[in-house]
């Protein structure tokens, strides 16, 4: 078995030094023992499919950077996230879909008022045999929302609802009195202050997942060192280097362990996208992201490895519509016209050009529940939106022959949003005579700029926490944290706040949505697309799932 | 001798604070700070963050504190961007990395460097002298950025005779093509700067001489012309030594190396004051530790700079 852990490359070397018998010799020694092994494979299949399974089960994929911590409390990155979910197991899972599935808990009830939650969760253990209890799970709930961990994610617990979880947040109560309670060893009950009807998905995030409290107390911020770590998911971590690779292996504690295929799933840190792309041409590689604008040329050259898939993020400029903004974008008419001049289209077919959607909503039309509403300007043809635009822009007095506007628009540095920027701004020119200067900053400068509302046009970007609209939707309310362009909408306010208890919060989502086509407070650009290099033999990828939230214990590879 | 030695190693102090204290002040002038997000943290969440990594305390205690515990605890404090990692980790893990593929690179580019640059001069104006100039600019104005991806694509993509890019703990294989892309441009400089000043030499009065009282041109090369001939060589020695030890973001993003360069540059995109300021005192004590090391070779080498 240990022959098996030798790199693709090492082979290679040794083989491909001919000079040397004794290499060469050990090389047909591995060769055979390789052969060998895999014979004694043969049988192994997919229990589903039924597809012959690849002797070597090891998936290996690019990491554009070092995960800033192992810790699901801590954590706050999509890709931290991925890893996290291998190492550590929450009460639920989400499927190929995106729905849930039963992870800890067997299942949940739920009370008729709806704001007590009951998991039944299943016998299972962590790494070091202990069992996985309720009590595990009130700890890592406790410590998420403790001020003392000072957890990024903890809004998100604040999202839950959970009884005494605001007070908790600000210090203000003791963590113990915090609405979450073990009713035994198997029973883990939430108590909400009011009926979340999401809340149930809430609960596939790392921040919600159970840590083991004795491993954490032991060795302070240093439990997560694969030598200390004890964790409850199908894989154990058992290399961190912090720039170069993270590597996890299966964890044979886990409940489901006889289903897992991937026996290790090793993570490259790879900085630059095009090297990627070349590692993943040579072999080193089961997954990378396409580079920006290469998907079609991918497409052609690799036709079955190309991938584009939906993703929940939108990617939009936002009106600064705060005292410190232009004047002029207080203009409903302004706004309108500079939203309907953009050629969606063109973006995402002639610069992104990753098969990513036009965007005119704010929350993408792949949202789980989400109805579409009618947005008008979406069904006119470009030639109808631009004629309205010139319209809406002379006369709110600005146009050819008259004043010309001009505004600062701002991003953060990079060549993709440098390119999409310069094209909405050369759409403007020519079809509305507007100037919009193209500023660009480094990203920890340009939120600052965005927070202190510095800007004019600036761009965001959302993914979604949950496949839920709130999740974007939250976003444009008066007390969002994000709504830099502080939009002011009494309404919308409403609306957001009564769909955490509505039977059906999609009418509210829908609502908001046609609000803001309305009164554009932001120009939606496109909603973004994932695009992978998976190659033929690696399957599971959970490509279905516009949250793409990765499990490697479903993934597998099959035999070439 | 001893005497140099020790005015330059304390002249060094004073500098090794000033450098302290301009990195310390411009990171935090830098708009932003190591807990903005997108989103924006609740100021009860940024209290408790502020708190913990001590940033609520006035800026000169802060210095202080972090200044005393470098000095009395060799403690370069928490992450801000890595949670359950510290600064000193970080080194413990980069660093390492960074010194083997630096002082590789540095003894390749000195053994190819310098005898090129001394055989080019000896063979002045002949094939093999345009030859070797010919391949020093060629290898000095091509950036690593360009020529990493190269490498890459000869070497793994089509020959498969090498890793793209990983450590695997520093094995052998990893560890060639990052010291290929590092050394190249240092060596072509040095061989450069060795032919330039072998040429200088060998022109001058005293080797002249040699050659009148017919001395074998090889007793001449090497017991005469040599050692004033490196002079210019060591002196580009002491920052090129530096430069390749302390890494370079180029060779680390290209081969994801794992090493120190990268987090220069990702601790001040992040904003990681702590990892930030550590990264900034290893390389400034290397930088003025082997500027020192270069000055007492000069002196060791040129008697006149001793007095």
């Amino acid at each position: 078995m240990a022959l098996h852990n030798l790199k693709p490359y090492e082979d290679r070397i040794l083989i491909d030094n001919k000079n040397n018998f004794k290499k060469v010799a050990m090389a047909t020694a591995i060769a055979a023992a390789t052969v060998f092994t895999s014979m004694s494979a043969f049988s192994a299949v997919h229990p589903v499919t039924g597809e012959t399974l690849a002797a070597d089960q090891t998936y290996t994929y690019r990491l554009l950077d070092g995960i800033p911590t192992m810790d699901p409390t801590l954590g706050e990155d999509v890709n931290g996230s991925q890893i996290m979910r291998d190492l550590f197991e929450g009460l639920l899972n989400q499927d190929a879909s995106g729905a849930e599935e039963p992870g800890v808990a067997l299942g949940y009830d739920v009370s008729a008022d709806g704001k007590t939650y009951t998991f039944n969760l299943r016998k299972s253990n962590w790494s070091n045999g202990d069992p996985v209890t309720a009590h595990d799970f009130v700890y890592a709930w406790q410590r998420a929302v403790d001020p003392k961990t000072a957890a990024s994610y903890q809004w998100y617990m604040k999202m839950m609802n959970v009884v005494n979880i605001n007070a908790v947040a600000d210090g203000k109560m003791a963590v113990d009195q915090l609405g979450v309670k073990a009713d035994g060893d198997y029973k883990f009950v939430v108590s909400l202050d009011a009926p979340l009807p999401y809340f149930a998905s809430m609960v596939t995030h790392p921040v919600t997942f159970p840590v083991h409290k004795a491993t954490v107390e032991k060795h302070g911020q240093a439990w997560t060192r694969p030598e200390n770590m004890v964790s409850n998911g199908a894989y154990k971590l058992t290399e961190w280097v912090l720039k170069e690779r993270n590597v996890r292996e299966r964890n044979t504690a886990y409940w489901n362990n006889d289903a897992t295929i991937l026996d290790k799933v090793v993570a490259l840190v790879i900085n630059d996208e095009n090297q990627a792309l070349i590692r993943y041409k040579a072999g080193d590689l089961d997954q990378t992201e396409v580079p920006a604008g290469q998907y079609p040329a991918m497409k052609k050259s690799l036709p079955n490895e190309a991938t584009s898939f939906p993703r929940l993020c939108n990617y939009y400029y936002t009106f600064n519509l705060s005292d410190n903004g232009p004047e002029v974008f207080k203009d409903l008419r302004v706004r309108k016209a500079l939203s309907y001049a953009i050629d969606r289209d063109v973006i995402v077919n002639n610069v992104t050009k990753g098969g990513q959607y036009p965007a005119y909503s704010f929350t993408p039309a792949a949202t789980s529940g989400f109805k579409m509403p009618t947005i008008d300007y979406s069904k006119w043809s470009q030639k109808d939106r631009d004629a309205k635009a010139v319209a809406l822009l002379a006369e709110a007095g600005y146009g050819k022959g008259m004043k010309t506007l001009k505004f600062d628009m701002l991003y953060n540095s990079s060549e993709s949003h440098k390119k999409i920027a310069t094209v909405m701004a050369q759409m403007w020119k020519q079809k509305l005579g507007v100037e919009a200067v193209l500023a660009n900053q480094e990203w920890k400068t340009f939120l600052e700029t965005r927070k202190t509302g510095g800007f004019q046009l600036a761009r965001g970007a959302w993914c979604g926490d949950y496949n839920e609209a709130s999740t974007f939707l939250d976003l444009v309310t008066t007390e969002a944290g994000y709504n830099h362009g502080r939009w002011v909408n009494k309404e919308v306010d409403q609306l957001m706040s009564d769909a955490k208890t509505a039977t059906d919060p999609n009418i509210n989502y829908t609502r908001v949505e046609q609000i803001m086509a309305a009164d554009m407070p932001v120009i939606p650009v496109y909603h973004y697309t994932g695009v992978l290099m998976l190659k033929e033999n690696f399957k599971g990828y959970p490509i279905n799932n516009v949250q793409t939230t990765t499990y490697s214990r479903v993934m597998y590879k099959t035999a070439k | 001798m001893f005497s140099f030695i020790v005015r330059r190693i304390f002249s060094s102090i004073p500098t090794m604070l000033i450098l302290i204290l301009i990195s310390f002040a411009l990171m935090r002038f830098a708009p932003g700070s190591p807990f903005s997000t997108e989103r924006g943290l609740p100021p009860e969440v940024l209290a408790n963050l502020e708190a913990k990594y001590g940033l609520n305390l006035p800026w000169f205690e802060q210095l202080f504190t972090y200044i005393k515990n470098i000095l009395f605890h060799f403690d370069f404090g928490p992450s801000f961007k890595y949670k359950d990692i510290s600064v000193n980790e970080i080194l413990a893990q980069g660093f390492p990395v960074t010194l083997t593929y630096g002082l590789w690179s540095f003894v390749v580019a000195v053994t190819v460097g310098i005898p090129l640059g001394i055989i080019a001069a000896i063979r002045h104006n002949t094939a093999l002298d345009y030859a070797a100039v010919g391949i020093t600019i060629g290898a000095q104005v091509l950036p690593n950025f360009v020529m990493a991806p190269i490498l890459v694509i000869i070497f793994s993509l089509w020959l498969e005779w090498l890793p793209g890019g990983g450590w695997n703990g520093g094995q052998w294989q990893y560890v060639i093509l990052p010291v290929i892309a590092l050394s190249t441009s240092y060596m072509a400089s040095i061989a450069r700067i060795a032919r330039s000043s072998m040429l200088e030499v060998l022109h001058s009065n005293f080797i002249r001489t040699a050659k009148a009282k017919g001395l074998p041109m090889r007793n001449i090369i090497l017991r005469h012309a040599l050692k004033p001939a490196l002079l210019p060589v060591v002196t580009y020695l002491g920052p090129a030594f530096v430069g390749m030890i302390t890494g370079s973001v180029v060779i680390d993003m290209y081969f994801s190396t794992g090493g120190m360069g990268q987090f220069f540059v990702d601790a001040a995109l992040s904003r990681d004051y702590s990892l930030l300021m550590g990264v900034t005192i290893l390389f400034g004590v290397m930088t003025i530790l082997f500027n020192a090391v270069v000055d007492i070779a000069y002196a060791w080498l040129d008697p006149k700079i001793r007095l």
